[in-house]
């Protein structure tokens, strides 16, 4: 994520008002692989995809990003008319990007066939489930073949089933040449992904492939099935699958009755948010 | 209960815009249409003709106000000029000398103005002059009372002073205005409300193609409106369509460019749809009330006539009325022909501009 990658945002810096959305932010997205932009609520994950996709102009910062003809774009909000039909949304998007007819009409068969959606043809989206227009919206956004494909949070509130459908269409794009760059809140779907940046309160935690997030992360962790006593231990802990995980700066595990554990993307980023809390403090 | 009118007052103060139009609006549209709501015609624009043109012209009484004079000597010619008068809209009573007696025309497509002038002629006739201006009092050859009763009165373009006559052009627009402006305004902000709009803002499409592709459909349901509702005033009301079919389709599909246009950029300055449904009635409601449709412009105070002058429906009302009841050809309606031009371009323009703020990055908030 430093500017190497094709297509991205270097150091970008957004305000709304008074209050700072993405402080001096970089994120990449290369051909052929999917980055995955993960944090919480107002973590600035949708600001940044914005900007990329550009619907929003920076403060400051660059964006490179290629024409708007090679750009598909799904926003948070949907992107998908809900008074038109599953056809007649992918119609509208093949013409507005000039999308031959006849391979536009092969394309968006096999998506509606692959994720089921073909029986919806002829539905209002208005009428079709949360994950159904969702993964309309990604069909719409993919249709056009572009370079670059930008999804933000296109597996929110999403059954599983159609999660899957989902990723299938998203490395179906990868590997079909295009830079996917989406957000997600979901860390198992991170650790799917080429690269990662992890965005906090419009700051950026960590960033790499998840194995160098992970590796990065300095110390050990030990899992405990008690929440510890000691109130420095307690500050280094959060509660995980039922149990508590401390992470222990120096590496030594002070705690006998402790499993060691190796650490993963979503223990790497509960670490990042600790030492900037800790520093913060 | 009381938890519900907590969170509708809170609701309420936040949406500004809504409160300022509850609180503000009402205030402005009482002070603006009390200044507005006349029917009372205190001058009658006159036009005199024939060799007694400038006899008559200084002594014309009250409410007669001489709006151009022809001392010709031909009484032909001078029949024709005062009958291009009242056709081009530059006089609502055309008065003509040299004959055995006065003729007076009274233009009936000028319903209160034509009212207020056979009023003033009734007067005249009865032997009781109207009240006349220092200057005609001083004259010693005035409209006497004799001149009147040997007069010959015929009403035009609309004999029987209908009422129908003079509104169904002037409505035709109204419904326009209501198609094009109030159901086109909810376009966009439909979009930003569905999240669509950010979509359009990333799509390889300009503001023009945005804002003409808004308007294209609703201008052709417009047109299909416009051509009921005439078929169905002549038809049912027996309104006349006497002039040019194309005079009158040219001025009426500038005028839906307008609206439309009006429309959009309504909808465009919007966040909701409510927002965008009040603005729209706020723009159709002076319009209704002060383009002349109703009341007649000379009866608006000149402190709140200048409004109607920036309205579409102003220019409408006044071409579709000479077209259909006075054929008044398009040579001497070029005035709001070239009015509702420059409204057109002035509205396009403005919306483009709000589109391209809103859809260029940076602009969608």
């Amino acid at each position: 994520m430093t500017g190497q990658e094709q297509w991205g945002a270097d150091e970008i810096t957004v305000r709304f008002g008074g209050q700072t959305a993405l402080d001096q932010v970089s994120v990449g997205a290369e051909a052929g692989q999917v980055t995955v932009v993960v944090g919480g609520d107002g973590a600035g994950k949708s600001t940044l995809l914005r900007c990329v996709a550009g619907a929003l102009a920076p403060a400051a910062g660059t964006i490179r990003r290629p024409d708007a003809e090679r750009i598909g774009y799904l926003p948070s909000a949907g992107g998908v008319y809900d008074d038109l039909s599953v056809q007649e949304n992918l119609q509208f998007r093949s013409a507005v990007y000039k999308t031959a007819a006849a391979e536009a009409r092969r394309q968006a068969g096999e998506y509606l066939e692959r994720t089921g959606l073909a029986a919806a043809r002829d539905r209002l989206a208005g009428q079709l489930s949360g994950g159904m227009r969702r993964k309309l919206g990604v069909i719409a956004a993919l249709l056009p073949g572009p370079d670059l494909l930008v999804l933000d949070e296109a597996t929110t509130g999403v059954d599983p089933v159609s999660r899957a459908d989902l990723w299938w269409l998203v490395t179906r794009a990868a590997a079909g040449g295009a830079a996917v760059l989406m957000s997600t809140t979901y860390f198992d779907e991170a650790a799917r992904a080429s690269r990662v940046l992890v965005l906090d309160a419009g700051r950026a935690l960590a960033a790499g492939t998840p194995a160098e997030i992970t590796a990065a992360v300095p110390g050990t962790i030990v899992a405990v099935q008690e929440r510890p006593a000691d109130s420095d231990e307690r500050r280094r802990a959060w509660r995980r699958a039922g149990a508590w995980r401390i992470w222990q700066p120096d590496g030594a595990s002070a705690r006998p009755d402790g499993e060691l554990v190796p650490p993963d993307l979503q223990d790497a980023v509960c670490v990042a948010e600790l030492r900037r809390e800790l520093a913060d403090a | 209960m009381r938890a519900m009118i907590v969170k509708e007052f809170r609701q309420l103060r936040r949406d500004r815009r809504t409160l300022a139009m509850m609180i503000l609006m009402p205030i402005l549209l009482l002070v603006i249409l009390g200044y507005a709501a006349s029917f009372d015609v205190s001058a009658v624009p006159t036009a005199v003709a024939g060799p007694q043109a400038s006899k008559v012209a200084s002594a014309l009484p009250k409410p007669f106000q001489l709006a151009g004079s022809y001392p010709a000597a031909d009484a032909a010619a001078a029949s024709a000029w005062a009958h291009d008068e009242l056709r081009d809209g530059h006089a609502a009573v055309a008065i003509v000398t040299g004959g055995p007696a006065p003729v007076v025309l009274i233009d009936g497509s000028q319903l209160f103005a034509a009212q207020a002038a056979e009023r003033a002629l009734a007067t005249l006739r009865d032997g009781s002059r109207l009240p006349a201006t220092a200057a005609a009092t001083a004259a010693t050859a005035t409209l006497t009372a004799a001149d009147v009763a040997s007069a010959s009165v015929q009403v035009l373009y609309n004999p029987q002073l209908k009422t129908s006559d003079i509104m169904v052009p002037g409505l035709a627009g109204v419904i326009l205005v209501f198609v094009g402006t109030v159901i086109t305004s909810l376009g966009v902000v439909r979009e930003r409300q569905a999240g669509t709009l950010e979509q359009l803002a990333v799509m390889p499409l300009r503001p023009a193609d945005v804002f003409l592709g808004k308007i294209v459909p609703y201008f052709a349901v417009a047109v299909v409106d416009l051509a009921i509702v005439l078929a169905v005033g002549v038809a049912v009301f027996g309104v006349p369509f006497r002039g040019s079919a194309a005079t009158f389709g040219l001025g009426a599909l500038l005028f839906v460019f307008v609206t439309l246009g009006l429309g959009v950029l309504i909808s465009s300055v919007s966040q909701t749809q409510g927002q965008a449904i009040q603005l729209a009635v706020m723009t159709l409601l002076p319009q209704v009330l002060l383009s002349g449709l109703i009341f007649p412009l000379s009866s608006i105070v000149a402190g709140v006539r200048w409004i109607a002058y920036l309205l579409p429906l102003t220019y409408f009302t006044e071409i579709s009325r000479g077209v259909m009841l006075r054929a008044e050809p398009i040579g001497s309606l070029w005035p709001p022909f070239v009015y509702l031009t420059l409204l057109g371009a002035a509205v396009a323009t403005l919306a483009t501009l709000r589109f391209r703020a809103t859809l260029a990055p940076g602009g969608v908030r």
